[in-house]
């Protein structure tokens, strides 16, 4: 009996709940896709009711829209939900419709000029703590910044050095230090930004908004100027010291057709023996120069690469050998002024220029 | 969205956008019905709700000048994206239907009736402007222009989880990566029996020590 009334109420449970559930379901033929981060919803079942193309469908759309509807809030409801000021708030997933892009993707940025040297040499940034021990305070300061561990400019003595005018004011002197060290960042930034845009800038007369230019942009925006009247300045003036600007006049300089037969003869037949001759012509100075760039350049990759492989392993190797010896680089980089500066240039770097006199390659060891 | 009326074309409304300051796409639509928001007298949702999307029709997948309507429609009304949304501010439906060649855009407000379980059940309630739409002239982009415009900087791409990775059945499986061990130190569990007493311990030292002088 009582088994009877439990199966009884089972059943009745069963039935209560597939009423409850038909008030929501919907059946479709094929499943809808479903974008919940755009809140859309599509439906690919041909709309089946409509074809016979009745003048009034309203109806029947209305009837689909909400079965669609129906089905994209059932999906919504069973987002995880929190209840954020008492209302209930569901968090949509990243919207999964791919559409373009209103403007174009950035393009990667040219590399500033400490960037560009620390690549050349292999200079990577050295990891530093956050904090630094303050004695003077006695506890973990900032390395820079609003309360710093050694703050220059909080000094209440400094000493006025042997070499100073007792009379100048020290403390008026750091602060200017470093209003000009700031002054100097904040330009190199900028030019840095510029560099950046170069490209997008539209390329005017030159002028700088600020008026702070070098020479070389004041020169560049005279020539622009000189040039930008109707007979492209053929009859501008110089000024009595000014000098020719460089980079003007043909770009390619063409040797006339027939002229001057003797060194004409003489270029067409020193050709002939370079190619023909065993033994290649090798330009000292720039053999050396390619040399020792690609050298640094190989040298700075190995160790990105040993120190990126150690990294991952959990304990740094150690940067491969640094070298020694100088300025080597300078030295090297002066093109043509090997052979003519031998003899006098200074004894230190005699033994260097020696050897790359004889062999192009081998420099430092 | 621009619209227009002559006597060529009638009831013109032109929908485009723009990739890096040109016209990407543009599609021009005729209106042949339209029925005003002031024409339906009920009330209305809030302005700047985020509507809910739908697109009922094959039509929409089958041609490519439907597909990009449709993407262009979904750009166009989406709204702003967010993470998280209020359920019960969820009031605004737009439902596009493709049919015979004709786009049923109808606007419905939502309202939740109670239902047996959590999700509530659905009644709608024509509330917006609604048009009848044909499709006429449009002016696509060229397949790889469009290919550009949809690039996704490497920023944005979703990132894979590494070292997880799931096999036929469906388990996932992880990687654990482990420094080495020094085997020697190991901790293992402790046999009462086994431990050295002390005079054992004497005897090995003794032992080893007349192996190494043996060796030197």
């Amino acid at each position: 009996m009582e088994g009877q009334s439990v199966e009884e109420l089972l059943a009745k449970a069963e039935r209560d709940e597939a009423d409850k559930l038909q008030r929501i379901t919907v059946h479709k033929e094929l499943e809808l896709e479903f974008d919940l981060g755009n809140l859309l919803a599509s439906d690919r079942n041909p709309p089946s009711g409509l074809r016979h193309g009745e003048p009034n469908p309203e109806a029947e759309l209305r009837a689909l829209a909400r079965d669609n509807t129906q089905l994209l809030i059932n999906q919504l409801w069973q987002l995880p939900t929190e209840r954020v000021e008492e209302a209930l708030v569901a968090r949509l997933p990243e919207p999964t419709t791919r559409l373009p892009r209103e403007k174009p993707v950035p393009r990667p940025r040219p590399l500033t000029r400490w960037q560009q040297f620390a690549r050349l040499k292999g200079i990577r940034p050295k990891k530093k703590t956050n904090l630094v021990w303050d004695e003077v305070s006695g506890q973990w300061r900032r390395r820079w910044g609003y309360q710093r561990a050694r703050d220059d400019t909080k000094e209440w003595l400094i000493e006025v050095p042997g070499s100073a005018d007792p009379l100048e004011d020290q403390f008026a002197k750091r602060i200017q230090a470093k209003k000009e060290r700031v002054a100097k960042n904040e330009l190199n930034r900028l030019r840095n930004l510029a560099r950046a845009h170069k490209m997008r800038l539209p390329s005017s007369a030159g002028m700088h908004p600020t008026g702070h230019q070098s020479k070389q942009e004041l020169g560049r925006a005279l020539q622009v100027a000189k040039v930008s009247t109707a007979s492209v300045g053929r009859f501008q003036e110089r000024l009595p010291k000014e000098k020719a600007p460089r980079g003007s006049g043909k770009k390619r300089k063409f040797q006339p057709l027939f002229g001057d037969f003797a060194a004409e003869k003489k270029s067409q037949l020193e050709m002939l023996r370079v190619m023909n001759s065993k033994k290649p012509q090798l330009d000292v100075t720039r053999a050396t120069n390619k040399q020792m760039r690609e050298e640094d350049q190989e040298e700075a990759a190995k160790r990105r690469k040993t120190s990126q492989k150690g990294k991952r392993k959990g304990g740094r190797q150690g940067p491969g050998g640094r070298r020694k010896g100088g300025p080597p680089n300078q030295g090297g980089k002066r093109k043509g002024g090997f052979g003519g500066k031998m003899n006098s240039g200074p004894p230190g770097m005699g033994g260097k220029r020696k050897g790359g006199q004889h062999q192009g390659g081998r420099r430092r060891k | 969205m621009f619209g227009s009326h002559n006597k060529k074309r009638p009831n013109n409304l032109v929908i485009g956008r723009m990739y890096d300051y040109h016209v990407l796409d543009m599609i021009e639509l005729g209106i042949e019905k339209f029925v005003s928001l002031k024409d339906i007298k009920n009330s209305k949702c809030p302005e700047g709700t985020k509507p809910m999307l739908i697109f009922a029709g094959n039509d929409f997948d089958v041609t490519e000048d439907y597909r990009r309507l449709k993407s262009l429609l979904i750009d166009f009304f989406r709204g702003p994206t967010v993470s998280n949304i209020r359920l019960a501010g969820l009031e605004y439906v737009l439902h596009f239907t493709a049919l015979n060649g004709k786009i049923y855009f109808r606007s419905y407000k939502l309202l939740l009736k109670k239902s047996g379980c959590r999700t509530p059940r659905i009644e709608l309630e024509e509330m917006g402007p609604s048009l009848d739409l044909v499709l006429r002239r449009t002016h696509l982009a060229s397949d790889d222009l469009y290919k550009l415009s949809m690039k996704m900087p490497k920023a944005l791409k979703p990132k894979k989880k590494k070292n997880i990775s799931q096999d036929t059945f469906g388990t996932t499986y992880g990687r654990i990566h482990m420094q080495k061990q020094d085997l020697s130190k190991l901790q293992t569990r402790k046999m009462k029996g086994l431990k050295k007493r002390p005079m054992e311990k004497i005897a090995e030292d003794q032992e080893r020590k007349s192996k190494r002088m043996k060796k030197n």
